[in-house]
């Protein structure tokens, strides 16, 4: 069995977030980039499943829309385990977009589960995942808690919306992951590391795709008036403000 | 042309979300000068349905055939298309939850459509059709233009007052083309939250952090939560630690809230935790620490032992309730 793991590199998840021309750029500034939490934890179920013999996973793919900046986040998942890499080589536009290369990048490659994450972290679109499934013309599960491999069948949990569902598919399918997937992401050892150099990383050349949106301007937020405190030995007046002035209960 | 809003019940009562959506999604229907249309997949009965009306739909379409009891996104994304195929719907209006996040991508794929994932308002104008969404987990916004002429919105949950618009709400009897071959799951058990209220869909949530100190002091926690109607959740390390289940734990690799109110007890307001309650309209802490990061982004605040402080607000509310 073949996985393929979309990965999306974005800022890591601390960073502060500031605007430049006119809030129409994201500043880059001492940025450090990461893999998107959720293809992190992506990676590490995928290679959990590898390591057990019963699942029979032959290999682990990475792919990423990006340029060639966005190499180091390929190159540290390789250091985690992934056997090998493609970058589509373009600027990630939309989630149309980047769908649509992955789509063409891969779409002979004969790869059994797709996964990818919830959402990235600085879009926010939980858009890539059903895209491509559907471009494809693939069966999607989407709010994939877990992920097995039982006596030759894939068994998923999927999250709804006030408990969770367990059910069984046949490949090909893409997943798309959420919490719970894997407890906490793996991290590069120093043969990983070593190895990653080595690692094979093919670089596609994009295809002509018209973004269907267009960003044109960030705001912040808007500055919060100061938290009101009330007196610990007054409780009564917060359920006075609550009631009265928020008018919440 | 129309809007054409996908609505989701639970055990044949409509979420509160459905009736957010229609209300939302009426009133785009308004600023494009056109009628709003429900698309309904369950077993609903034709009172419930009319509710939908009472929110702003024009007409109702129902779908109840059996092969749908389970989601199954190939075929639900082929009735959407239809539907809104049939009806020439021009946006198509989605819950920004685990449902709409499984389909709104791929129906827009499907119509040719631009997607606007997690909207929290209406379309600042619709020439262009420009939406507006949190990016960066909730530390800013970004302005979108939806350059399609079919556009497919997701809206966040709690963005938007539930109306009261009295339309038509007239009920149609809906029966897709079926393709056999789209359904390639096999649903083998199903674990369902029965009698609580769903943390995605509270109003209120009462959620405790690390410094509660430990699973037997849940009580609390729980005894607010029921006399406000509220749902419970926690941090992270809560849930780590076993002392809560895990489907409570909110924040950025958790679920992602947005109720009215949200009392954090012993919770130091980390941005991760923030980041999944970011959308909050009123947050409540109560923290020893004084200086702990929660303040900067609560309404209110208690310096002080949640232990002491949460029986207190009980108390509070019960006499306020009275
Ligand atoms: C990639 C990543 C993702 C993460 N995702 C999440 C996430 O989704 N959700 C999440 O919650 N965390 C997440 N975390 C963890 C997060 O960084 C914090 O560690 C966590 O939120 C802290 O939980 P806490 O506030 O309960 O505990 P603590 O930080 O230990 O805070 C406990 C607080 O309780 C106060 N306190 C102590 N005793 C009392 C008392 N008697 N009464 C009142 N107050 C008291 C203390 O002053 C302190 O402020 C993530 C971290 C990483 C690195
Ligand atoms: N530029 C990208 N390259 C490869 N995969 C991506 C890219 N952007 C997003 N993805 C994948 O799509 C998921 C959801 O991203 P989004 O739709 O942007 O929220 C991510 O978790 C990744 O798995």
């Amino acid at each position: 069995m073949k996985i393929l793991i979309c990965l999306s590199n974005v800022p890591d998840t601390t960073t502060k977030i500031k605007f430049t021309d006119d809030n129409t750029k994201f500043d880059e500034t001492g940025v450090q980039w990461v893999i998107n939490p959720w293809d992190e934890l992506a990676l590490t179920r995928a290679l959990e499943l590898k390591e057990d013999a019963g699942a029979n996973v032959e290999k682990v793919t990475v792919i990423n829309v990006g340029l060639a900046n966005t190499e180091p986040t390929i190159r540290k998942a390789l250091a985690i385990g992934a056997d090998d890499a493609i970058r589509v080589n373009a600027e990630p536009k939309d989630a149309f977009f980047v769908a649509s290369q992955i789509a063409n990048a891969i779409k002979d490659q004969g790869f059994d589960i797709i996964i990818n994450g919830i959402e990235s972290s600085d879009f926010n679109g939980s858009a890539v995942g059903g895209m491509l499934a559907e471009m494809l013309d693939l069966p999607s599960v989407s709010a994939v808690s877990a992920m097995k491999v039982e006596n030759g069948a894939i068994v998923i949990d999927r999250e709804i919306d006030g408990g969770k569902e367990v059910l069984s598919i046949e490949t090909p399918f893409l997943a798309v992951v959420q919490k719970g997937i894997a407890l906490e992401p793996r991290i590069a050892a120093m043969r990983g590391i070593m190895m990653a150099r080595k690692k094979p990383l093919t670089i596609i050349e994009a295809v002509d795709v018209q973004a269907m949106t267009d960003f044109v301007a960030y705001e912040m937020p808007q500055p919060k008036p100061p938290c009101k405190m009330v007196d610990a030995d007054n409780v009564k007046d917060l359920v006075n403000l609550l009631h009265n002035e928020a008018k919440v209960i | 042309m129309s809007v054409l809003v996908f609505t989701e019940n639970w055990d044949g009562k409509f979420k509160k979300s459905s009736f957010e959506l229609v209300s939302y999604a009426s009133k785009i229907a308004e600023m494009l000068n056109t009628s709003t249309v429900a698309l309904s997949i369950g077993n609903v009965t034709e009172d419930e349905l009319k509710n939908l009306g009472k929110h702003g739909a024009d007409k109702i379409l129902s779908v109840t055939d059996e092969r749908f009891n389970y989601l199954e996104n190939q075929a639900y994304t082929s009735v959407i298309a239809q539907a809104a195929a049939k009806e020439s719907a021009s946006v198509l209006v989605f819950a920004n939850n685990n449902m709409g996040k499984a389909l709104a991508p791929r129906v827009a794929v499907k119509m040719n459509a631009g997607l606007g994932a997690g909207v929290d308002q209406l379309p600042k104008s619709t020439e262009p059709f420009t939406i507006h969404k949190k990016v960066y987990s909730g530390n800013a916004f970004g302005n979108v233009i939806i350059k399609t002429d079919v556009k497919v919105l997701t809206l966040m949950q709690n963005s938007f007052m539930i109306v009261e618009n009295q339309k038509d709400g007239a009920v149609e009897t809906f029966a897709p083309e079926v393709n056999e071959a789209h359904f390639k799951t096999k649903v083998k058990d199903v674990a369902k939250q029965t009698g609580q209220i769903i943390l995605t869909d509270a109003e209120i949530v009462v959620s405790g952090g690390r410094g509660m100190k430990g699973a037997e002091n849940w009580g609390a926690i729980e005894e607010l939560a029921e006399v406000l109607g509220a749902a419970t959740a926690c941090s992270r390390p809560v849930s780590d630690e076993g002392w809560r289940p895990h489907n409570e734990h909110t924040g950025q690799t958790g679920k992602i809230i947005a109720p009215n109110l949200y009392i954090a007890a012993g919770i130091s307001g980390a941005i991760q935790h923030i980041a999944g309650v970011s959308g909050t309209k009123c947050l409540v802490a109560i923290n020893t620490d004084k200086d702990a990061p929660i303040f900067e982004v609560a309404d209110y605040g208690i310096v002080g032992d949640a232990l002491k402080v949460l029986p207190e607000l009980v108390a509070g509310i019960k006499e306020l309730k009275s």
